[in-house]
């Protein structure tokens, strides 16, 4: 048995058959960690004592036979979730040392589901950035082509994934940050509705876009571990009284019925040929699946990047005010009064990515540019949103590509801030209505880089978008 | 020109941002063209639309207000860079 082969729900196979422990496979991980890591730079903090500790654990509830779906399955958690007693950096100099008092409230679930936490994944520093050059502990490396980046910003996560460093790890997603690196690394990324999962513990970027969710390397995993973190929680007010569905209920043959709505606005100059060709016959083979295909416009597309390259940064700059060296985080040595130990803790403590959002954040918030750049955005915003509110009367499930392009290399775009942000053209939307996107390879380049198909449904509709995917991948050529 | 350099400088104080004279100058730049970029919002008319700050229609949320469990002070002081016994320290302000 190849235990590095088993995704999530495989493990959960063996393991109620008692024929691995939690302890061999979370040894064989830490070993492969051990291994490539150096090289990818997937994980910022290995948490090897803790891992072999809730194996351990894992170990003596599945002997007793009490195990549930994620009970031994050794995850990476994205650096920006805190876990209690685990450093979680943000991937920025700031927060290096900051050791959380407490979990997020997915991680607290994940360990009463008796998970193993391999560590914490590497990203862009605060999420910004889609490409995870911008983290203060390096980039990652593409684990599909070591020259390329693996997207971003859950970069970690991603390349984790795919290289097979963990069985399944938790991102988050405030323009993309989920669904373009699972494009980009060949595995399947999903950015819930806004609300489904608990915020509480994420650190926050932009507060109404952020959302937790699940990189996998097979749609079912993406439906357990999914279903294993949403739901309300009353320590997040923006978390939904929703009931979470049984998510594996989802996974069949067959689309018939199914309305999937093509917007035109999606296969535009500019879009890799491959990568339309790869996304266009997998519609086309979703049709013979049984799906009613539909032309749909989503006329605001072109307006979301100039939208939420105002909205997100506005937000980051207020939320990251609170990195000021007084309760946690790094405090500059250097400072003899308190307006001094600000300017220094804060100019030493972000990589140029956060300040220059936090700069335009700031410029655009500022007197006299108020209603100019943010009260504008935020009405784009509404505009935005009703195009998927018609886009939904016509169909069930929209399908398009997740980015224009594979994985660029490392370094193409990180002098030219403004291009790396319309490479987050296809993704930005989903997180402005807020409605849930997913990501599934599809196919792959000549060059043997992965290309990613995207699902967005309707408010709370994951279960379609799942379904969607399942289906993708069992016809996909992808492998 | 969108912003000029004297601007940058006004905002980096308002973000509690101190840049060198080079991180100054190239920031004048690249906030130029990305701000430049925003432009295209304006080929948009949205005279009387009502702005979407949020993406889902919750206004309040209330709750019962019950005393529970919070961190202890030891905890929460727990990644202070200064502390002296329940209190963060910070610089001398007056």
């Amino acid at each position: 048995m190849n235990i590095l082969e088993l995704s999530i729900h495989d493990l959960a196979e063996v393991y109620s058959r008692k024929e691995v422990s939690p302890v061999e496979v979370t040894k064989t991980y830490l070993k492969a960690i051990e291994d490539l890591n150096p090289k990818l730079n997937a994980y910022i903090t290995v948490t090897e004592d803790l891992a072999l500790e809730q194996a351990q654990a894992a170990e003596k509830t599945i002997m007793a036979g009490n195990q549930s779906t994620l009970t031994g399955v050794p995850l990476a958690i994205k650096d920006l979730i805190c876990t209690k007693g685990i450093a979680t950096t943000c991937a920025s100099k700031i927060l290096t040392d900051f050791v959380p008092p407490f979990d997020g409230t997915v991680t607290a679930k994940l360990r009463e589901n008796g998970a193993v936490f391999l560590g914490k994944a590497n990203m862009d520093e605060f999420a910004m950035g889609s490409s995870n050059e911008h983290s203060a502990f390096g980039p990652v490396l593409n684990p599909w082509d070591e020259s390329r980046v693996p997207g971003g910003s859950s970069g970690g996560s991603a390349a984790a994934c795919a290289a097979k460093l963990c069985a399944g790890a938790l991102g988050s997603d405030t323009g993309g940050s989920i669904r373009q690196p699972a494009g980009y690394c060949g595995v399947v990324g999903l950015k819930p509705t806004y609300g489904r999962v608990s915020r509480f513990g994420l650190v926050a970027f932009a507060s109404s876009l952020d959302q937790i969710g699940p990189i996998t390397r097979n749609v079912t995993d993406a439906a357990l571990l999914l279903g294993a973190v949403a739901g309300y929680d009353p320590a997040d007010s923006t978390s939904a009284h929703q009931p979470v569905p049984d998510y594996m209920e989802s996974l069949t043959r067959g689309l018939s019925g199914l309305k999937i709505g093509v917007p035109k606005e999606y296969f535009i100059d500019g879009l890799d040929a491959e990568v339309e060709k790869a996304v266009s016959q997998t519609i086309k083979n979703m049709e013979d699946e049984g799906a009613e295909l539909v032309e749909i416009s989503l006329p605001h597309t072109e307006y979301a990047v100039a939208a939420y390259y105002i909205i997100a940064p506005a937000e980051a700059s207020s939320n990251l005010a609170r990195y000021d060296g007084v309760k946690y985080g790094l405090r500059s040595e250097e400072s003899s009064d308190l307006m001094e130990m600000y300017l220094s803790t804060r100019s030493n403590g972000f990589g140029p990515e956060v300040t220059r959002r936090i700069m335009i954040g700031t410029y655009v918030l500022s007197a006299g540019y108020y209603d100019a750049y943010y009260k504008k955005a935020t009405q784009v915003r509404s505009l935005i949103r009703r195009d998927f509110d018609e886009a939904f009367k016509k169909c069930d499930i929209i399908a398009c590509p997740v980015t224009p392009s594979t994985a660029f290399k490392i370094g193409e775009k990180i002098d030219d801030p403004l291009n790396m942000y319309l490479s987050d053209i296809f993704t930005l939307a989903i997180n402005l209505a807020g409605i849930p996107g997913i990501s599934v390879p599809c196919g792959l380049s000549q060059d043997k880089l992965p290309i990613g198909i995207q699902f967005l449904s309707d408010h709370f509709r994951e279960d379609l978008l799942l379904k969607a995917a399942y289906n993708t991948e069992q016809i996909s050529e992808f492998s | 020109m969108k912003i000029d350099r004297a601007e940058v400088e006004h905002v980096a104080l308002l973000a509690r941002l101190k840049l060198s004279d080079s991180e100054m100058e190239k920031l004048t730049n690249q906030l130029n063209s990305i701000l430049s970029y925003m432009d295209k919002l304006n080929e948009l008319d949205t005279e009387g639309l009502e702005p979407m700050a949020h993406a889902q229609p919750i206004h309040n949320a209330f709750r019962e207000d019950e005393v529970r469990p919070s961190l202890d002070p030891d905890s929460s002081l727990s990644n202070a860079p200064e502390r002296n016994e329940s209190f963060f320290l910070v610089p001398r302000i007056i």
